[in-house]
């Protein structure tokens, strides 16, 4: 049985991040990856641009081959992990064959929740997650006339924005009343869904899909209204969830994702998880929570392979802070940090209704809690380093509200330049 | 090995905020008048005493610039692939044509070195102008600096480090530098003397039968130094062997008791390179004066204490003031003198180069200027910030001579700083009165003013 010292499962970011973060300390101990995706690394993030053709599928790639050459890592592409035997420390591979490890990370990432929607098996709808998906997505999309985008997070918004632009009749249907709650407070949700109406599209909020079924090329989707919809293209986008199914007896303690604490180690010996299968520490309060997003991926990737290697320059997670942008329209808008006003807190929002601009901060105890812009452009980066540090800027909020750019740059160079 | 890149540096005491940076860089690379568009942004500060934030060491400016980070966290959140670092010139690229504009770099870099330029809605950075940053010449005020020490590190690394890999200094100690740098560069057909001092001390004479340096290594008497190595070069000349004589000597070894044999070496221009490690002081055996410690410093001969009853004296420091053992070298017309600081490695190289050469067929003295954190009492971490505020008041002045060409400075100070800018960096001026800071501020000029007299040249000041 092949014998590896770092077994890396997966092969985006959180995966990459591990591979950097163990070879730094560790040159020398021999690592393989497996993944189920055939192709070179590749973020789900950038498949919205395939999906529009902005970007090639042949030009997406965060790595060529000869980063696992140089890396000295046995890359396994188009094989995925079956099931992980703990007690042997033994990855069991979808091909039969199997893997002896010291040290595991699992960084599956997340695939689509498919609603239990009566009826969805028996039509055929797609969903947006790898190359593949897209690619087929964007065939669809030419041909499309008339298209339902179930869900209004970031994925259904841009596959329908693309959608939109691609000249089909397009229905966004949402479940909540709010578009991209949860990413954006009810004033950018507004922006948003009126650029969306401005170009053509419908949008159903407060709406709930009860029944699907196939009537020849079309899809026919009953409402709980008792309206029905007819779709040549229907996009399910109704979230995220990882499959676990490769963990059922290996010990390892689940919840919605992989339980991890802040080193990222599971509940079991030699067993790491990062990234969207994982289930971490949030910043705002210490409940574990699903923070899905593709920059909590590398940091978390980047934790594990250092407490993997043994690097002692490893430092505990944070937590998890919600970070969102978003393009539409030629607008974008950015959120970080928490969108809840907790007791005591405040929220101050301007909205300027000729230039689109709005900008709100909630703040408490004069530290940062959240701040949320359209078309008002500042350093996200730095705005999430002054909530984790918890800057006083009892002094500063009134200038920091004005202008968050000058002021967070001025910030951030005096206090970690 | 890892690689050094070229960088953008940025003194904030320097800057008054005028701007021209941004200027020339939105001109050059957007071709715009809009210095929001500049990838180098100066801001003013308006927030120095606010609660929680440090106020900084008094400049009220500040700067967001990409750092060209060496693990750039912009490029491991890209999503497209568009952001990768150059390990040719250090530089984050970014590459048009695969950006989506999902701005998710700006969420990665915490330190606003990569963001949205509003006119075109795509992300903008620093790419120094391909090693050739506009901001930089366009500084009035000589605030920015393109810093391209970097060639120095990478090319040296490339040669074999001839010393031990560990060696006993103290923790800060700029020596280690000075004697790997040096070695590296003079290279393996070397034979090294190095009389009793840190150096020695540190490990070059080794331990338990073996030496600390991959060259033949003796260890002189501190006063036959340059005799003994005299001698040795001559035997190799007659065999016919080609090597370098190298001495490594501290500034007592040279200064005081080793002096005549020094003197004798250079008069008689015998084939060597003389290199004093001036730390001001016997450190290495407890930190005692030599001729070579500046007036009013404290050392453990040289105390500082309070008069006891009756007595009228207080114990303030040295009373005399050092010696200035290079220009005293220059009085030897030496085929090459000079002086040379590890803050200014470009400026040392050189010198090293030139003195290397010119030991071929005559003396070749080249004394550097090395803070010592223990003895002068500074932290560890401050080595070069103390060499280089010693330049930056004329404390020292970097210069070299030749018989040809006399003297001349290699690192003229336009606006020197006062010298107690460098005083109060470390614990042994401490107890200064203003009648000894006077003293010293004193010496500094006269010594200034006997410099430029000999090179002909205004220092500056
Ligand atoms: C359309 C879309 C748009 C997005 N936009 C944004 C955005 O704008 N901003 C943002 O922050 N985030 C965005 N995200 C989310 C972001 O892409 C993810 O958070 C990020 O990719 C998570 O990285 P990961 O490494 O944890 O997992 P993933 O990127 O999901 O990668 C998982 C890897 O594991 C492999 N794998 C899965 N199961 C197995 C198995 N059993 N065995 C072996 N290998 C397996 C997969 O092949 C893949 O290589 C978006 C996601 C999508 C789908």
């Amino acid at each position: 049985m092949e014998q590896t010292q770092y077994l890396i499962v997966g092969s985006s970011h959180a995966a990459l991040e591990a591979i950097t973060a163990i070879r730094m300390h560790d040159t020398d101990g021999s690592i393989t990856l497996v993944t189920r995706d055939p192709h070179l690394p590749y973020s789900p993030t950038v498949l919205p641009y395939v999906v529009s053709g902005r970007s090639a599928p042949e030009n997406v790639y965060l790595r060529d081959a000869a980063f696992f050459d140089e890396n000295k890592v046995s890359y396994r592409p188009g094989v995925a992990l079956k099931a992980l035997h703990t007690a042997r420390n033994v990855a069991e591979l979808a091909d039969g064959s199997e893997i002896g490890y010291a040290k595991v990370v699992l960084a599956t990432g997340a695939a689509p929740a498919i609603p239990p929607i009566p009826g969805i098996d028996k039509v055929d709808y797609h969903v947006l997650r790898t190359l593949e998906d897209a690619k087929r997505l964007n065939a669809a999309m030419k041909k499309s006339q008339r298209a339902v985008v179930l869900g209004a997070g970031l994925v259904g918004m841009h596959a329908a924005e693309n959608l939109v632009k691609a000249g089909a009749n397009v229905t966004i249907v949402e479940m909540s009343a709010q578009l991209t709650s949860g990413y954006f407070d009810a004033t950018a949700a507004r922006l948003i869904e009126e650029a969306f109406t401005a170009n053509g599209a419908k949008i159903r909020t407060s709406s709930q899909v009860t029944w699907l079924a196939a009537d020849g090329d079309d899809i026919v989707l009953t409402l709980g209204d008792g309206t029905t919809l007819n779709a040549d293209l229907l996009l399910v986008a109704t979230g995220v969830r990882p499959e676990l199914d490769y963990l059922k007896d290996s010990g390892v303690a689940c919840d919605k994702g992989i339980l991890v604490d802040d080193r990222m180690r599971t509940s079991v010996a030699n067993v790491w998880a990062a990234g969207d299968c994982a289930q971490a520490r949030g910043f705002f309060d210490d409940a574990q929570v699903m923070n899905a997003i593709l920059p909590d991926a590398a940091v978390q990737g980047r934790i594990a392979g250092m407490a993997m290697a043994g690097d002692p320059g490893v430092a505990d997670y944070v937590g998890g802070v919600p970070l969102n942008t978003y393009h539409f329209f030629g607008r974008h808008a950015i959120s970080v940090g928490s969108s809840k006003v907790p007791d005591g807190g405040v929220e101050r929002t301007r909205f300027d209704e000729a230039s689109g601009r709005h900008l709100k901060l909630i703040m408490k105890d004069g530290r940062l809690l959240g701040i949320y812009g359209v078309n008002e452009f500042f350093d996200a980066g730095v705005m999430a380093q002054l909530i984790v540090r918890r800057t006083d800027l009892s002094a500063v909020q009134d200038r920091l509200f004005e202008q968050p750019l000058t002021v967070g740059r001025e910030l951030m160079s005096q206090i970690w330049r | 090995m890892g690689r050094s890149f070229n960088t953008i540096a940025f003194d904030p005491a320097k800057c008054d905020g005028c701007g021209d940076c941004m200027s020339a860089c939105a001109r050059v690379k957007f071709d715009s008048d809009d210095t929001s568009r500049s990838l180098i942004q100066i801001l003013a500060r308006e927030n120095a005493n606010t609660k929680g934030i440090s106020p900084g060491a008094g400049s009220s400016f500040e700067l967001a610039l990409c750092r060209q980070c060496g693990d750039p966290k912009c490029v491991t959140v890209c999503p497209a692939g568009a952001l990768t670092k150059n390990n040719e010139t250090g530089v984050i690229d970014w590459d048009g044509s695969r950006c989506v504009d999902c701005l998710l770099c700006t969420i990665g870099c915490t330190y606003a070195g990569i963001s949205l330029d509003e006119a075109t809605g795509r992300v903008s950075k620093c790419d120094t102008c391909d090693g050739n940053p506009a901001c930089v010449p366009a500084c009035p005020h000589d605030a920015l600096k393109y810093i391209t020490t970097s060639n120095i590190y990478n090319e040296v690394g490339d040669w074999e480090d001839l010393f031990a890999p560990g060696l006993a200094g103290c923790q800060g100690c700029n020596t280690e530098l000075l004697m790997r740098h040096t070695l590296r560069r003079v290279g393996p057909d070397t034979v090294l003397a190095t009389p009793p001092g840190c150096v020695p001390g540190m490990g070059s004479v080794g331990f338990n039968g073996t030496t600390g340096t991959k060259v033949p290594v003796f260890h002189p008497l501190l006063t036959n130094t340059a005799a003994m190595l005299a001698g040795v070069k001559r035997q190799y000349k007659r065999v016919g062997r080609e090597i370098t004589a190298l001495a490594i000597a501290g500034d007592g070894g040279a200064s005081d008791v080793g002096f005549q044999s020094l003197s004798g070496a250079a008069e008689r221009g015998e084939q060597m390179l003389f290199m004093v490690v001036d730390n001001e002081g016997y450190m290495n055996t407890g930190m005692q004066r030599s001729s070579c410690t500046p007036y009013g410093a404290w050392t453990s001969t040289t105390p500082v204490g309070k008069a006891e009853e009756g007595q009228k004296a207080v114990a303030q420091g040295k009373t005399q003031d050092a010696k200035n053992m290079p220009l005293i070298m220059v009085n030897h017309r030496c085929d090459y003198v000079a002086t040379a600081s590890t803050a200014y490695m470009e400026d040392l190289y050189e010198k090293l180069d030139k003195a290397i050469a010119a030991s071929r067929t005559g003396f070749a003295y080249l004394h550097v200027y090395s803070p010592c954190t223990t003895g002068w009492r500074f932290p560890t971490d401050q080595n070069m910030e103390v060499a280089r505020k010693a330049v930056e008041t004329n404390f020292v002045m970097l210069w070299e001579y030749t018989p040809e060409q006399g003297l001349h400075f290699t690192k003229p100070v336009d606006q020197p700083l006062p010298v107690t800018e460098y005083l109060k960096a470390m614990g042994r001026f401490r107890h200064l009165s203003p009648e000894q800071i006077a003293h010293i501020q004193g010496k500094v000029e006269e010594n200034r003013r006997m410099v430029e007299k000999l090179a002909e040249q205004v220092h500056g000041g």
